[in-house]
């Protein structure tokens, strides 16, 4: 199975879609260990992206996914600004010039997104971040298009490990970002940034899922 | 002279460290501000910090003091987006916000080199109070 350019442009339009939708769920979630405002961050992000889009529609991918990332880190504000800006940015390096994507293209982005979020904020997974919807997500993208099960099997599956870990993050004390200054009592709190990773990953899944090929 | 970028989430943090700073140093350095986003909420603003640190760049170098996590690393984009031409000239101190500027800005303004200046903003990390 292959994404065009087309497929991109769709899916972060939906990503848009969803967030404002999650708007609120994200911003409160924020409100119990943070300072309520991340569906407010990146609700602002990816309206401005989607203000940007008409400007993407010639660009290749990594172009559209380059400018993204820089819309992002221009207008979200928190600290999901600069790190989901950095994973987009360093998506868009992986695929310059790519009209369609592959299988290994899409490893090849999230791995490079994921180890620059990983630079960006020196968090790893157990901190309670994003990191802890996306690392098992990636992990298991892999290992299910290692067995030959195709994209939007593996797409799925790491939907599914995505949210299993963000369940995962009310079980942990946060060690990066706002909520380590709660500690211990950030536990029994879902972390809002592995919500909204999950969320985009989730989107991606379902629009490759209704794809005719 | 070394300038000085104040980053905080806030606007009336930056603008009231920067009354604070600039009255010290009575004018004498180049102090940037940079607090709050583009459409005036609590937050980050990292082409307002890639701005202050053009203006505040006289060819000496430029030290950038921060508040809380995303100034850490909005700091950092800022310098990436920067490129080469500031890369060794322009820091980013590990030091108290408020205590950190002041030393900061008044040790650039008796001159002092970058890392001499990033080095007396640092050491407020251990400043005692009482
Ligand atoms: N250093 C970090 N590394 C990875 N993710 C982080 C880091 N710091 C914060 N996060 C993520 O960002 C989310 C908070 O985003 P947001 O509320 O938009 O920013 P802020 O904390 O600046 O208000 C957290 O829930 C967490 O998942
Ligand atoms: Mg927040």
């Amino acid at each position: 199975m292959i994404l065009t350019t087309n497929d991109v442009l769709n899916i972060i339009s939906n990503i848009s879609e969803v967030i404002e939708t999650n708007r609120q769920y994200l911003t409160d979630l924020d409100a119990a260990i943070g300072d309520a405002d991340h569906g407010i961050n990146l609700d602002r992000g990816f309206k401005a992206v989607k203000e940007k889009m008409p400007q993407f529609l010639d660009k290749d991918i990594g172009a559209i996914l380059k400018n993204v990332g820089m819309v992002l880190v221009s207008t979200v504000g928190g600290a999901s600004g600069p790190l989901y800006g950095t994973f987009f940015m360093r998506m868009g390096n992986v695929v310059s010039g790519k009209n369609t994507l592959d299988e290994n293209d899409i490893v090849a982005m999230f791995e490079a997104g994921l180890s620059g979020i990983k630079e960006r904020g020196k968090a790893q997974a157990g901190d309670k971040t994003m990191i802890d919807a996306m690392e098992p997500a990636l992990n298991e993208l892999k290992s299910t298009l290692s067995e030959g099960r195709g994209l939007k099997e593996a797409i799925e599956a790491a939907a599914n490990d995505a949210y299993n870990g963000v369940l995962m993050t009310k079980d942990i004390a946060a060690k990066k970002g706002r909520a380590s200054y709660l500690g211990e009592r950030s536990i029994g709190h879902q972390d809002p940034g592995a919500t909204s990773a999950y969320l985009m990953i989730k989107t991606v899944a379902d629009y490759v899922d209704k794809l005719q090929q | 002279m070394v300038g000085i970028v104040i980053v905080s989430h806030s606007k009336k943090v930056a603008d009231g460290l920067y009354e604070l700073a600039d009255q010290m140093t009575g004018g004498k350095i180049r102090i940037g501000r940079s607090g709050g986003t583009k459409d005036g909420r609590l937050g980050t603003n990292v082409d307002e910090i890639v701005e202050e640190i053009k203006k505040c760049e006289s060819g000496d170098g430029v030290l950038i003091l921060v508040d809380l996590g995303s100034s850490v690393m909005s700091a950092q984009m800022a310098l990436e987006f920067l490129g080469e031409d500031y890369e060794n000239k322009v820091k980013i101190a590990d030091a108290p916000l408020v205590e950190g500027t002041i030393a900061a800005s008044v040790e650039a303004s008796i001159g002092s080199d970058i890392l001499k200046v990033k080095a007396v903003a640092e050491a407020a990390k251990n400043l005692v109070k009482i």
